[in-house]
């Protein structure tokens, strides 16, 4: 559970990304892409989901990407190389199904393109044709991109301004894909209005479309509950049954009035703890 | 002249709602004196049969008469490794209470004037603790080069656990949490169980050399076959009940809807209820319902009311339950120190849907009335619904705990283990072995939900077999 590195991804415009390389040799070489720890920053920290961005199985060393955005992941972006974390458990939830499925689009946007980049490389080896299609606010925010460029045979860069790639949204640039070419699956990771907004599209042209969510957990073993979502009307353990579901079932307006549900205690830490 | 039953020393309830410190105080010397005094030592004792682990009542109250504690807590710990623990958690009123001579036949539970034997047990084991009587350890030079893994630090696994240690077995116990304890530590609150207690035993299993691994997941960190090739000679699963059911009614997603486990679990093992300080937060209500008749029910409801004092919020938490009282599986002492925090209590009704507001909080319940039938499975009559008997229910806040399923985890990633309907762990019930040769089990995730010392009870029979079997290849 000790950091051997910390790497600053990105701190623009007061984003900052980051990432721990966390030693773990029993979460190393058992972790899939796909799946995810629990961790706490510290002994009176809250426990939240990351998921695996790598996993160095020989030097038994794992690796997490997060934003800065709420009091636990600045809590943890505060540790330093030789610090441990509290806890540390994983590797959690099934792992994204790799197989050979032909033509694969993957959406990333904002640090869930961090959480593509291992899906993208397994599906890559396992022989599919990969069309990643990364979104960002503006240039400076954007992550990963000599990474997926590697493990993608085509890679579209979408930004809201225009600084960077084309202006627009993802689902822009996978509309126009969709509606010239067949596609065997879609994988997302991102915000859950993008996320959203994926399913809706790739619905329209019928395209399998995987989703990786990222409830509220407590446990993540399937003993809480925290992390129910409705899934084709019935409810699913996003840690036990996910955290990839079919895009086209979720319930994407329940799952994101639930992820809401402690917003006020976040303002109020934070303010107090002066972060 | 006929002699009271002695009253145990409780927190006022105006002033325990408002933290979360024990609520029992147990009884003092004098007071233990006087209880045992009671005890008509019957020529054939009766309570021993009600006792899930057969625990010698008679002869243990009877060292209590003698002043002679050490043998009361030794007589005790023959049978039963966490006396202080059941002597607080025990529904005795079902058990041993029920089965005492002074309980007047044909009731549900036991009688008041029935010989208060937990609070005796509770009594001797805290004497045992403050006294630091160990037990003896009578390590076997057969059995120290085997070492065996215990999956799961809830009561099974604990008790497991300290019967291989006391052989000379090394014991590695693996906990999925980053605390020890399971359920006792997650589940219970400290106001019933106060986590010294709990910390006291697993100290004792610390010394006696049980290595314990926090923050690790059998069946996903690592399966039952590669603990077998890292040289454990059996693996003893005390997996636990631990997925929460929901009812299945509309609206059942909305925010503020709570499982018990996920309610208490926040509060307890995460200590929400000291939120900034400790960063897990829990929301509370002005209108909470619990929905549930048994412990877990008690504890949210008491929970949830702790925190709307901490809270500086009205007292308003109210248990729906679709039976009557009678029917409650709660222990009764639950119920009545609900009572006295100002629970309230609404027998016969069944939920039906929740309402929500436009964010996606829960408001209201819809519910409707229901009365008794013909007796079900369980032997308890059956809630028939009233047709158009339909409320409303005021609720910000609710709590579904309404039962616990077997933990799946390890059980889905290992298809040669058999379970039965229920995803139930079966074994052969003499000696707790599944259907992997060497992997044994007990617990909730053999019985089902069930209490501290059922589990204490298989997981001592596991140990006897595993012991046995270690015996025989030691030679």
């Amino acid at each position: 559970m000790k950091i051997v590195k910390k790497s600053i991804i990105n701190d623009v415009g007061g984003v900052r990304i980051t990432q721990l390389d966390i030693a773990s040799r029993d979460i190393a070489s058992k972790a899939l892409p796909g799946q995810f720890v629990m961790l706490m920053a510290s002994e009176k920290g809250e426990r939240i989901p990351l998921t695996l961005v790598n996993a160095d199985k020989a030097k038994g060393i794992v690796s997490l990407i997060f934003q800065e955005a709420g009091f636990t992941t600045k809590s943890l972006g505060r540790l330093e190389p030789g610090d441990s974390l509290y806890s540390l458990v994983g590797p959690l939830g099934h792992p994204t199904e790799i197989k050979k499925y032909g033509k694969v689009i993957l959406v990333g946007g904002g640090v869930g393109i961090a959480e593509i980049l291992p899906v993208a490389r397994a599906l890559k080896e396992a022989g599919n044709e990969i069309t990643t299609i990364l979104g960002s606010r503006n240039k400076d925010l954007l992550i990963l991109e000599a990474e997926l460029k590697g493990a993608s045979d085509k890679i579209y860069i979408m930004t809201d301004d225009g600084s960077y790639g084309r202006k627009g949204f993802t689902t822009d640039m996978l509309k126009e894909l969709l509606s010239k070419d067949k596609y065997d699956l879609i994988y997302s990771v991102g915000p859950i209005p993008m996320m959203k907004r994926v399913a809706a599209v790739s619905k329209e042209y019928n395209a399998k479309t995987l989703v990786s969510l990222n409830a509220l957990m407590v446990d993540a073993t399937g003993m809480c509950g925290c992390c129910r979502v409705s899934v084709s009307g019935e409810v699913k353990f996003s840690c036990v049954d996910g955290p990839d579901f079919d895009g086209h079932g979720v319930d994407w307006d329940e799952l994101e009035k639930r992820n809401k549900v402690y917003s006020e205690q976040e303002k109020h830490i934070c303010r107090l703890l002066g972060q | 002249m006929k002699k009271e039953p002695v009253k145990v020393k409780e927190a006022p309830a105006e002033i325990r709602v408002g933290n979360f410190e024990e609520v029992v105080k147990g009884y003092s010397e004098e007071e233990a004196l006087q209880e045992a005094a009671r005890c008509l030592q019957c020529k054939n004792p009766v309570c021993i049969s009600g006792c899930p682990v057969e625990i010698d009542i008679k002869q243990f109250i009877y060292h209590i008469r003698q002043k002679d504690y050490k043998s009361a807590y030794f007589k005790i710990r023959e049978k039963s490794n966490f006396p202080s623990i059941c002597g607080r958690v025990c529904p005795a009123e079902y058990q041993c209470r029920k089965a005492c001579i002074l309980t007047k036949k044909g009731l549900p539970f036991a009688s008041e004037d029935a010989i208060n034997i937990h609070f005796l047990e509770r009594f001797v084991g805290d004497y045992g603790k403050n006294n630091k009587l160990d037990v003896k350890i009578e390590k076997d030079a057969n059995l120290s080069k085997f070492k065996v893994a215990v999956v799961g630090s809830g009561p099974a696994g604990l008790c497991c656990a300290g019967e291989l240690a006391r052989k000379g077995i090394k014991v590695d116990i693996f906990e999925s949490l980053h605390k020890t304890g399971g359920v006792l530590r997650y589940g219970i609150p400290p106001f019933r169980l106060p986590w010294d207690v709990l910390d006291f035993e697993i100290d004792y299993l610390k010394k006696l050399g049980v290595n314990f691994i926090t923050n690790f997941l059998v069946g996903k960190a690592k399966s039952i076959k590669e603990l077998f090739n890292e040289g454990y000679s059996s693996i003893f699963l005390g997996l636990g009940a631990g997925v929460p059911s929901f009812l299945g009614i509309k609206g059942e997603n909305l925010c503020n809807i709570y499982s018990v486990n996920e309610f208490l679990t926040r509060v307890n093992l995460m200590s929400a209820y000291k939120f900034p300080e400790f960063h897990t937060p829990v929301n509370i209500g002005k209108n909470v319902l619990i929905v549930g008749g048994g412990n877990t029910a008690m504890d949210s409801a008491r929970v949830a009311l702790r925190l709307q004092k901490i809270k500086g919020l009205p007292l308003n938490t109210t248990v729906i339950y679709r039976r009557t009282e009678v029917e409650m599986p709660a222990r009764r002492l639950e119920i009545e120190h609900a009572r006295e925090e100002g629970i309230k209590f609404e027998f016969l009704v069944q939920p039906k849907e929740f309402i929500g507001d436009n964010q996606g909080f829960v408001k209201k319940l819809i519910c409707l009335r229901s009365k008794l039938g013909e007796p079900d499975s369980s032997g308890r009559r059956r809630p028939v619904i009233i047709e158009g008997s339909e409320f409303e229910l005021d609720c910000d806040l609710c709590v579904i705990a309404v039962g616990l399923k077997a933990n799946q985890i390890l059980i889905n990633a290992t298809p040669e283990l058999k379970t039965d309907k229920y995803s139930d762990v079966i074994v052969d019930s003499e000696t707790m072995e599944s259907s992997i040769k060497e992997v044994f089990a007990g617990g909730d995730i053999v019985g089902g939900e069930g209490t501290v010392i059922e589990a204490m009870g298989m997981a001592k029979k596991a140990a006897r077999a595993i012991i046995d079997k270690l015996s025989k290849k030691g030679e």
